[in-house]
């Protein structure tokens, strides 16, 4: 195992990640890295393993091998992963939200409980990070109250609430309506100006190509091509990216913004 | 029957013996109370090691939960009435009742608990251990809150159910309503009589707790969760 202290250390360092399911090679050697600061937007057809290459990063699924380097803890072998974790905000594509707390709570509930704040504390955090996304007056509302949009606004909240060093998000707009896909769009790329760590698994192009640095395209569990975005909207070097990309355009429209 | 009721003769008797049913009826309730109180907080745990424990503690509460569901209460009241002593256990009558019924109440809330255990989705585990929660601090503090809630309406049931089935405690002889009914009867003769008014005082007593456990369920009423309406 290395562990390169140069000046440009990457935040997050994937090297070969490989993991099977039963016979179902789901990722075949994954390896990237995101530089802090850095936006990278994963794309790719359904069931590609894209999501699995998420779950690995905070170990929500255990890798069966490879490395993962977040700052310099490899994440694969520690044995403190519950530390780990707070350090990397998670938000997925079906909210996850506490549904027997209201959304103030929900934020609250990471502070209090795995930081051990004071109560006071925890709702005063709470309440600034409601508000960073946009949600001030339904802080008291429970999650079955609220649209999906507010809900992914709350869920994002939460996980900025632990001030992580880097954000995931899978899929987060895809279970929206279309209307309400806007709003947390917005929220995402108000929060990668503010010069977070970004990691997205998205079928967004508008969001991919105003906001990331370089789009990975995967495909059966292998990286097809990387490239930064007008690159890959422009011209792509392999057809089999040309194909997808067209097919997404045709699906979610261009990559305008 | 409403005229057998209204006779002065019934009525007398409930006069006369007002105060051995009473005292059947606070038995009665009390072990209800306790029962429920001691049977819940077994059931939540038997729950939780049935779900979450390790293979072999999961296999010790299926085991437990199995054995109780698949055997008449009648019969486990028995073997702890007459079974244990022979090993020197001498349990009183009460002490049986407030036993027997504990451990069989235990086993039905467990599967109420883990049916409700189960409702919770794993989006709501990933984004728990997401934030770094530890498994226990997920399931105390995330998955439990939410089963609990879910399991009120079947809680509910059980609670009547169990003011019900007290009853049975008559056949090993603890005081409850039922055997005060039949002490009285077997001294008047009445028994008709004694036992219409035994099955009132019940009607009365489980309709005023219906209508106090539906008071409970809408006081922990959380906007979404599925019993409102």
């Amino acid at each position: 195992m290395t562990d390169n202290r140069d000046e440009h250390k990457p935040l997050l360092e994937i090297k070969d990640l490989r993991k099977s399911f039963g016979d179902n090679l789901v990722l075949d050697g994954i390896s990237f890295s995101l530089n802090p600061g850095e936006k990278k937007v994963i794309i790719g057809p359904s069931g590609t393993g894209k999501s699995t290459v998420l779950n690995c990063i905070n170990r929500l699924i255990m890798p069966d091998g490879g490395e993962i380097w977040l700052d310099d803890t490899e994440v694969v072998g520690c044995d403190n992963i519950n530390e780990i974790r707070q350090q990397i905000g998670y938000v997925f594509q079906g909210f996850g939200l506490f549904h027997h707390l209201t959304a103030i709570k929900n934020v609250m509930i990471g502070l209090t409980k795995v930081k051990g704040m004071s109560r006071e504390e925890a709702e005063a955090k709470a309440t600034a990070e409601l508000e960073r996304v946009g949600l001030t007056d339904v802080s008291d509302s429970y999650p079955a109250q609220l649209s999906g949009g507010q809900k992914q606004r709350v869920a994002i909240a939460r996980a900025l609430a632990m001030e992580p060093m880097l954000m995931l998000f899978d899929e987060p707009t895809s279970a929206l309506d279309p209307e309400l896909i806007g709003e947390v769009l917005t929220v995402m790329k108000a929060l990668a100006r503010e010069g977070m760590t970004m990691l997205v698994v998205t079928h967004e192009m508008g969001f991919a190509r105003s906001v990331s640095d370089e789009i990975i395209f995967m495909e059966k569990g292998h990286i097809v091509e990387k490239a930064h975005p007008e690159k890959m909207f422009s011209g792509p070097e392999l057809q089999r990216t040309k194909d997808f990309l067209f097919k997404l355009d045709e699906l979610y429209g261009k990559g305008g913004d | 029957m409403v005229e057998f009721l209204l006779e002065s003769l019934t009525l007398q008797i409930f006069i006369d013996n007002f105060g051995r049913l009473m005292s059947g009826l606070r038995f009665t309730v009390q072990l209800t109370l306790v029962v429920m109180f001691l049977g819940t907080i077994l059931g939540v745990l038997l729950a939780l090691g049935r779900s979450y424990g390790g293979r072999f503690i999961s296999f010790l509460c299926t085991a437990y939960i199995e054995i109780i569901r698949g055997t008449p209460m009648l019969a486990q009241l028995f073997i702890l009435y007459f079974a244990l002593p022979p090993y020197g256990i001498n349990l009183s009558a009460a002490a049986v009742a407030y036993l027997g019924f504990t451990l069989n109440c235990a086993a039905y809330q467990a599967e109420y608990t883990r049916g409700s255990l189960e409702s919770v989705e794993t989006d709501q585990f990933k984004s728990a251990y997401s934030l770094g929660m530890s498994r226990w601090q997920t399931i105390f503090h995330i998955v439990l809150p939410q089963a609990v809630r879910w399991s009120i309406p079947a809680w509910t049931n059980e609670f009547i159910y169990i003011l019900k089935y007290t009853s049975l405690a008559y056949i090993i002889g603890a005081p409850d309503l039922m055997t005060q009914g039949k002490f009285i009867a077997s001294r008047n003769y009445q028994f008709f009589r004694v036992y219409l008014i035994a099955a009132v005082i019940y009607l009365i007593i489980v309709t005023l707790s219906t209508w106090l456990v539906d008071r409970l369920e809408n006081r922990f009423r959380i906007p979404g969760f599925g019993y409102e309406d």
